[in-house]
């Protein structure tokens, strides 16, 4: 293939696009539909993510100590869960900020207050909060930290309660982790289906399209022309449809996550689909132009496939 | 000794083939569509470089399917045909173009490309054997010329008559310089004067050397050419006179 043939191709693929310009323009508005539809999946995809993160972060476990559990030990400990593998992160609560988290939450609650002042000494013990790195390893660090107290029986056990062990507690971790698993799923199913729903609608306009140049292909052939020649500047228009329906989808995103942005940003788990988009420009341009390109390369190649079978 | 059974014409026919004085032969073609219509039935004939040949018929007589056949547009139920040596049906689909630019054709309905000027038209033909810029400029206004219609060139297929678009249609089939032009009813769309003219145009590029296969129903052009005609009856070769008249 020669330069002259590429430029003949190229020449014959853009004349074809502005000459069959209502086809042109139909195709391009229905790819837009599908791009855009694949872009929504992603904000969808990133706004799930988001949001069962910010769901799973709100689970842990606390380890309650003893009252007259030396701090010491109590950081040793710390340590040592720290270095587990599944833990993520741990929060040491003092005996005394216990104590003052105490206070404030019942500031309002002036019995409470007095019941404590009546008490004279802390009677809270210090506390470890422990984030997993999944939900699921909960229970094996609940694990390590039983095997943790079993192992000081000798001592007196610093330990006083593990939160874990409470059924209601258990329960609501579990619920947790079978209610995001399954939306995370639910949500990649539902976004699977309506991409490649999509796809197909936009694959058979393509089709379409070219099923009205079926004759002219047909004449090609007997002329003398090759496959490939014949091919490749419906290729081209496909690429063009893909490229402008990419940019116009791109286009459109700019105005549309801008206004969506602070209530997504209120409502989701924290994310601001705006500045999201904008600072993932590149990935957006990628996925969406190239998938514009590839579909309509693919939809072309494939639907002239079938009558230049003369 | 499958030689000695056949028909004599048959086997001179495959003697001269064999000779190379022969540039196209029907070996025994039979078509039989799925439903079991016959369209050729033991169709054998050969033809000679710088030939004019008119096969004329009946409607549904076979005429289009012997075409087909030639451009490889249609694979024979039984027996080969052979342009220049080569058994047209054991051509590759990926190869079959290059057999198809030596062979020009012009059908009943134009088959013009819509989206193309006559212009663009004709230089596809030339652009899809790869033929250099150069050339294009040069031959196409010429065949245009040739055809009478360098008024035309930037015209597109549904500005112009359908005598007009015809005469597109010959320069497209003879600006690669073919060796054989099929013409499949040419006329078949057109009125006296302009098939006068598509007839006049045809003779005057076999007077150049180019073989000529005319297929047609028309009375007065079989009778106004007085050159080779076969005559087509239910798929089968009824008769090939050769000077021959149009009778039915």
């Amino acid at each position: 293939m020669n330069w002259t043939t590429v430029k003949r191709i190229f020449r014959s693929g853009l004349l074809d696009f502005w000459r069959n310009g209502f086809v042109s323009l139909a195709s391009i508005l229905v790819m837009t539909v599908t791009l855009f539809v694949v872009g929504m999946t992603l904000f969808a995809g990133v706004i799930l993510q988001t949001a069962l993160n910010d769901l799973r972060d709100k689970a842990d476990v606390s380890v309650y100590f003893t009252t007259n559990a030396p701090e010491d030990k109590i950081l040793e400990l710390q340590k040592s869960v720290n270095a587990l593998p599944q833990v993520e992160s741990t929060q040491y609560v003092s005996a005394d900020d216990a104590l003052a988290n105490f206070r404030e939450r019942h500031q309002n609650d002036q019995l409470t207050l007095q019941a404590l002042q009546e008490l004279g000494a802390n009677p809270l013990g210090a506390v470890l909060n422990i984030k997993a790195k999944d939900i699921s390893q909960y229970d094996a660090i609940a694990q390590f930290l039983e095997q943790q107290q079993a192992l000081s029986t000798g001592n007196a056990s610093i330990i006083d309660k593990i939160n874990y062990f409470d059924a209601q507690h258990r329960q609501a971790l579990e619920r947790l982790q079978s209610i995001t698993d399954s939306a995370g799923t639910l949500g990649l199913v539902i976004i699977l289906i309506l991409v490649a729903v999509t796809i197909a609608i936009s694959f058979n306009t393509l089709r379409l399209a070219i099923y009205t140049s079926r004759e002219e292909i047909q004449v090609m052939r007997l002329v003398g022309a090759g496959s490939f020649y014949i091919r490749a500047p419906f290729m081209v228009e496909g690429v063009l449809y893909g490229l402008i329906s990419g940019l116009v989808t791109l286009i459109l995103f700019y105005p549309l996550t801008y206004w969506l942005g602070s209530a997504t940003a209120d409502f989701f788990g924290g994310i601001n689909v705006f500045s999201y988009y904008v600072s993932h420009f590149l990935q957006f341009f990628a996925i969406i132009v190239g998938t514009g390109v590839v579909l309509g390369a693919a939809a072309s190649y494939l639907a002239v496939r079938r009558y230049l079978k003369i | 000794m499958q030689v000695l059974d056949e028909e004599p014409s048959c086997r001179e026919g495959r003697e001269r083939y064999n000779r190379k004085v022969v540039m196209i032969y029907f070996d025994r073609v039979s078509k039989v569509y799925a439903d079991n219509s016959i369209a050729l039935e033991d169709v054998s004939f050969s033809v000679e470089p710088g030939e004019f040949i008119s096969i004329v018929g009946h409607s549904g007589a076979g005429k289009t399917t012997l075409v087909k056949m030639l451009l490889a547009e249609e694979k024979p139920t039984d027996g080969s045909v052979f342009f220049e040596s080569i058994n047209v049906h054991e051509v590759p689909l990926s190869r079959i173009n290059h057999l198809r630019r030596k062979i020009g054709t012009v059908f009943q309905d134009f088959r013009l490309l819509p989206q193309k000027t006559a212009y663009e038209n004709i230089a596809f033909a030339m652009e899809a054997a790869g033929r250099h810029e150069e050339e294009i400029h040069s031959d196409v206004p010429h065949v245009l010329d040739l055809v009478d219609l360098t008024d035309k060139a930037n015209n597109f297929p549904d500005e112009l008559s359908g005598g007009e678009q015809q005469r597109v249609a010959i320069a497209r089939a003879i600006v690669n310089q073919p060796d054989v032009i099929i013409a499949d009813e040419p006329t078949g769309n057109l009125d006296p004067v302009n098939t006068f003219e598509v007839v006049q145009i045809l003779k005057k590029i076999n007077d150049l050397g180019t073989t000529i296969i005319l297929t047609t129903h028309n009375k007065g052009v079989i009778d106004s050419l007085k050159k080779r005609v076969i005559t087509m009856d239910r798929g089968r070769i009824v008769r090939d006179d050769r000077e021959g008249k149009y009778i039915l």
